[in-house]
């Protein structure tokens, strides 16, 4: 029996074609269809309910800081320099050095975070958190809150015509909270465009999706285009781009690592990598998905796709898969097999399709 | 006005003395949304009912066209890599796949009229 969100019956009641996702019946596509849902999203606000996600806290001590050095042991990256409602994108590592999951963490006070985990993930993280978490830090697992994602060039001004809310000056991985901590909202995403992640008790959930979903700017978007939008950035799915077996330096994520954390869980099995995720952009005909395998120009497998499918912004095959890394330079030519027919492509730099984002805007 | 038939597969096929024309319904279409691409077999390829003749993609999916009868692959519609609309037309017209030659003309019972296909569809739904 699957696990629905709060806003299970506003998808339905939208004529949702709805499919199981890490044990949540959740919305795949609604009216417009994957394509037109993908566009939409890039030329307006696309509105998605992602509530299946995780939102848990940790909080040390006040004068202390404890639960600073708990997320530079959990992860890799540096956390006693971020600025208060700053937000950074990280993962958690295994003894092995292996990834347990990415996730959001946000720095809400000098020693307390809130932190977005993956739906899939969401049991063995917190049992993984807990089971590593010293006594003097308090946990909190947020299971009746809802997410709600509004994503494209249009979110800004739907947010401050639906909600009041006027997040102008809000920059990029940012977080407002509202006076009565009701309703947080954070400007980041996984599709590469400017929008904000809303995050309300699922009580409040259903009137801000409907009142959201109202606005002549918005449209409802489904999980497969948010695979597509998020492909199309390079950005890693969980379970099929980055697992328990790849370190933070093969999956290419070098860049969430602090200079100075050394003494995170695994940090001694984080090594020199030997192969690498790299972007594929097919040059011939033809769509390669997940498991299609990655040869050389001497018909030699040397990977396979971690995910792939056709990118409706670039009209070509596009995909993330392991190489060694003396393939991994950007312009190699390689080839995708798919049901026995190799496909001509190359290693391609990602994001595929620039980022809207507004750091990436403004620089 | 020329007969359409379909599998429960879905999908369309026009047949025409011993060549069987072969697309996808409305129903598949519309299941598949926007099509990227179209992926033909050889000219030549001999094809079993029931087996892979070509493959449609959508964003969304792969899906497999199987073959709705035994044959070999006459003519193959290059057009439509092109313009991947045509998928949209009727299988009598350019709207096909591929062109079978068909080997075993018993299979053809097994199709279902355009009635039948409607009835099957509300009983799948």
């Amino acid at each position: 029996m699957s696990r629905s969100t709060a806003l299970h019956g506003a998808h339905i009641a939208l004529g949702a074609k709805m499919g199981e996702f890490a044990g949540y019946d959740m919305p795949l596509y609604y009216g417009l269809g994957v394509k037109k849902e993908h566009e939409w999203v890039r030329s307006s606000a696309g509105l998605f309910d992602v509530s299946h996600m995780g939102q848990i806290s940790v909080k040390g001590g006040e004068g202390k800081a404890d639960a600073v050095e708990f997320f530079e042991k959990i992860t890799p990256s540096a956390f006693s320099k971020l600025g208060i409602d700053r937000t950074k994108y990280t993962v958690l590592t295994n003894e092995q050095g292996g990834i347990i999951d990415d996730l959001m963490v946000t720095k809400t006070g000098d020693n307390e975070f809130h932190c977005v985990i993956n739906a899939g993930c969401k049991d063995k993280d917190i049992e993984w958190i807990k089971s590593h978490l010293p006594d003097s830090l308090e946990f909190k697992y947020y299971d009746d809150w809802a997410l709600i994602a509004i994503q494209g060039p249009k979110a800004e001004s739907v947010v401050r015509d639906v909600l009041s809310v006027d997040l102008s000056g809000l920059r990029y991985m940012g977080l407002w909270a509202q006076d009565d901590y009701q309703m947080f909202i954070s400007r980041l995403g996984y599709t590469g465009e400017d929008g904000f992640e809303i995050s309300v008790p699922n009580t409040a959930a259903v009137e801000i999706w409907d009142k959201l979903n109202a606005h002549d700017a918005v449209e409802p978007i489904g999980l497969a285009a948010r695979d597509s939008l998020r492909l199309e950035m390079g950005y890693c799915l969980y379970g099929h781009d980055i697992d328990a077996t790849t370190t933070p330096l093969e999956a290419d994520l070098g860049w969430v690592m602090g200079k100075n954390n050394d003494s995170y869980i695994g940090a001694e099995n984080v090594n020199t990598p030997t192969r690498k995720r790299v972007g594929i952009r097919l040059t011939g005909k033809g769509v390669a998905r997940e498991g299609s395998e990655i040869r050389n120009e001497n018909d030699e497998v040397i990977g396979t796709l971690s995910s792939g499918g056709f990118s409706p912004t670039l009209e070509q095959s596009i995909g993330q898969g392991y190489v060694p890394v003396e393939y991994a330079s950007v312009g190699t030519k390689i080839m995708v097999n798919v049901r026995g027919r190799n496909i001509e492509g190359e290693i391609a730099s990602m994001p595929f399709v620039p980022a809207q984002t507004k750091s990436a805007k403004a620089a | 006005m020329a007969e359409l038939k379909y599998t429960k597969d879905h999908e369309c096929v026009y047949i025409d003395g011993d060549i069987a024309s072969v697309g996808i319904s409305k129903h598949a279409q519309d299941a598949l949304g926007d099509l990227v691409f179209v992926e033909l077999p050889e000219i030549g390829k001999a094809v079993s009912k029931g087996g892979d003749v070509a493959v449609v993609e959508s964003v969304k999916t792969a899906a497999e066209v199987y073959s709705p009868v035994d044959g070999e692959v006459v003519e193959i519609n290059e057009a439509m890599v092109e313009e991947l609309e045509m998928i949209s037309m009727p299988v009598n017209d350019n709207g096909w796949i591929v062109k079978l030659k068909v080997s075993d003309a018993s299979a053809l019972a097994d199709l279902m009229d355009e009635a039948a296909y409607a009835e099957y569809l509300k009983e799948i739904d």
